[in-house]
């Protein structure tokens, strides 16, 4: 029998370790070998712990208890290997003892639980498909149709409405590429001026221009095997568009100032909340660049057509924020619920995500009502939507009356000066119990108050 | 040349992570220039540990299990890490002043457990 021992301990599916009653090591099977990167020949004889290296308490504690008193112990916890590899492992640890019920040692399993962890990682986010939460029919083809272009090398054009998660969407699909691996970088097109922006895109030589003191690479080649996301692209000045052209046809360019003809691989991801159809008959967008651009196209439904999908980002946005903010919040009550779910949503997923975000801040109940809403949301005004840049879709241009509220002044600004006044009011003007009320310290009241010039 | 080990008592802990004192040691062309002093941390934590590596500028790391993410970020940082390591911390801390400790060292055989309290 006892020849046999190890061949017994190597069969079992799991890491097996034997300590004898001083906790060191009597013998470990071939399963063990793999986690803690040691041989059982090596840590033959050797204190446990120097060699599993869990997390269960300082010193072996556990293995001393189950050895004193003869209790079983089965416990979540890691260990760190050799390899410097933190590995989930559920233990379970119990004495041995011989005929006469004398201890003889210890007997520790240790069960790789990783692949269950990961799986339960996954379960908990189950509504999420690429990072990206949706249940409702317009997003499953969204999904489709990204499984598709994540297989191909060509442009790509994401268009939606501001906050639709086009950027989200862009960097999905480079990680799901053949490129993931690769660098990702993303160019807001419309935040830089032209000539900076040449310079930032293509880069320049040391001279090219006043200030240009170093030879700098550009976004391009720094994006060089991987994928460039150039957002905001119909705010690309024109000259600029000519260039991103020859980019795309011949794979080189010339950086500002440069002789020498740079040659890349990039894939291009372009993304834009205005209708390049309607810039380029406008004549602000290039025909040729739109076609070039418009190999693939990606339209991002904006928020109030994806049925079903409103409840859902609202628990997950309160999951998040309520673990980020620590506060007790179990959902939102029957009111708030269809407010929201009524509301247009002009700023979508972001504008969503910003009035949990502030209602778990201002809420003091359980559940999320009304009252905890941005103002604009409970006492609608009668501005008209100003300046909607979005004409992806040409229906969006005349919004239902009732939806197309926006806050007349800074929203959420205007929304929490006017919380802090009530709290100030309710308080008679005592600053601690109004920050108490309102979830703060002091100190952020105080920041606030000045902020907004309350005093 | 600063050098930090991770203890429990009077052997290199097993982990990082869940070190809870450090000695510090300096020394200069193989010599101690002062007595090593430890330091008892107020909570075990890798991000602690590598925060006080950076904030006593120190040049070696010697201690036992460690995450890659907290090695690559000492090793970023250009301090040099020898982990792994097994044994008793002045004879640890001998190898190290003559430039012969290895990582993944297993110094002496830990055979009873008094020699780990």
């Amino acid at each position: 029998m006892k020849t046999n021992l190890p061949e017994l301990l190597n069969a079992i599916p799991h890491g097996i370790v034997l300590l004898d009653t001083k906790l060191c090591i009597v013998a470990i099977n071939r399963s063990c070998e793999g986690l803690v990167g040691y041989s059982s020949d090596e840590v033959s004889g050797i204190y446990s712990d120097f060699i599993l290296r869990t997390n269960l308490g300082n010193n072996d504690q556990v293995c001393r208890k189950v050895l004193e008193d003869g209790l079983s112990v089965s416990k979540e916890g890691n260990l760190i290997n050799k390899r410097r590899e933190k590995i989930p492992i559920q233990f379970t640890i119990s004495r041995l003892h011989d005929l006469r019920h004398k201890p003889t040692g210890i007997l520790i399993v240790l069960e790789d639980i990783s692949a269950l962890q990961a799986k339960k990682a996954d379960l908990q986010g189950d509504d999420q498909e690429f990072g990206i939460i949706g249940h409702s029919r317009q997003m499953e083809e969204v999904f489709e149709l990204m499984s598709v272009l994540a297989r191909t090398d060509a442009s790509v054009l994401i268009t939606g409405e501001t906050g639709t998660g086009k950027d989200k969407i862009a960097e999905q699909l480079h990680k799901l590429s053949q490129r993931g691996r690769k660098p990702f970088i993303k160019v807001n097109c419309g935040a830089l001026p032209a000539a900076l922006l040449e310079s930032e895109l293509f880069g320049h030589v040391k001279g090219a221009f006043t200030g240009a003191v170093n030879d700098n690479i550009g976004m391009f080649r720094l994006a060089d095997k991987g994928t460039i996301f150039l957002t905001e692209i119909g705010d690309l000045s024109l000259p600029l568009q000519v260039k991103l052209l020859s980019v795309l046809d011949d794979h080189a360019f010339y950086p500002v100032g440069g002789s020498k003809q740079i040659e890349i691989d990039v894939r291009i991801i372009a993304a834009t909340h205005r209708s390049l159809r309607m810039e380029v008959e406008q004549g602000r967008f290039r025909e040729d660049l739109f076609y070039r651009l418009n190999v693939l196209h990606l339209h991002i439904p904006p928020l109030r057509e994806r049925d079903g999908d409103i409840p859902l980002l609202l628990d997950h946005f309160l999951r998040q924020f309520r673990t980020k903010l620590a506060r007790d919040i179990i959902g939102f009550n029957r009111k708030s619920i269809d407010r929201l779910s009524s509301y247009h949503y002009p700023g979508n997923v972001r504008e969503l995500r910003n009035i949990v975000e502030y209602a778990v801040t201002f809420c003091q109940e359980k559940k999320i009502g009304v009252k905890d809403l941005p103002q604009y949301l409970v006492k609608p005004t009668k501005s008209p939507r100003v300046n909607h840049t979005d004409h992806v879709d040409p229906s969006l241009s005349s919004p239902p009356p009732e939806q197309s509220v926006q806050a007349k002044t800074g929203g959420w600004a205007e929304a929490e000066k006017e919380n802090i006044m009530d709290a100030l009011v309710k308080t008679g003007g005592n600053r601690s119990k109004a920050a108490e009320l309102l979830g703060w310290g002091r100190t952020t009241l105080w920041r606030k108050i000045k902020k907004y010039r309350l005093t | 040349m600063k050098i930090m080990m991770t203890t429990r008592g009077d052997y290199i802990s097993p982990r990082f992570d869940m070190s809870a004192e450090v000695i510090i040691a300096t020394c200069y062309d193989r010599q101690l220039l002062e007595e090593p002093h430890s330091l008892v941390l107020s909570e075990m934590s890798a991000e602690l540990l590598c925060d006080l590596v950076l904030k006593e500028n120190i040049g070696v790391v010697v201690c036992g299990g460690i995450e890659e993410e907290h090695y690559q970020f000492l090793i970023w940082k250009k301090i040099m890490v020898f982990d792994a390591v097994i044994g008793p911390h002045a004879e640890v801390l001998r190898l190290v002043m003559d430039n012969s400790l290895k990582p993944g060292a297993m110094l002496s055989r830990v055979t009873s457990r008094e020699g780990a309290l």
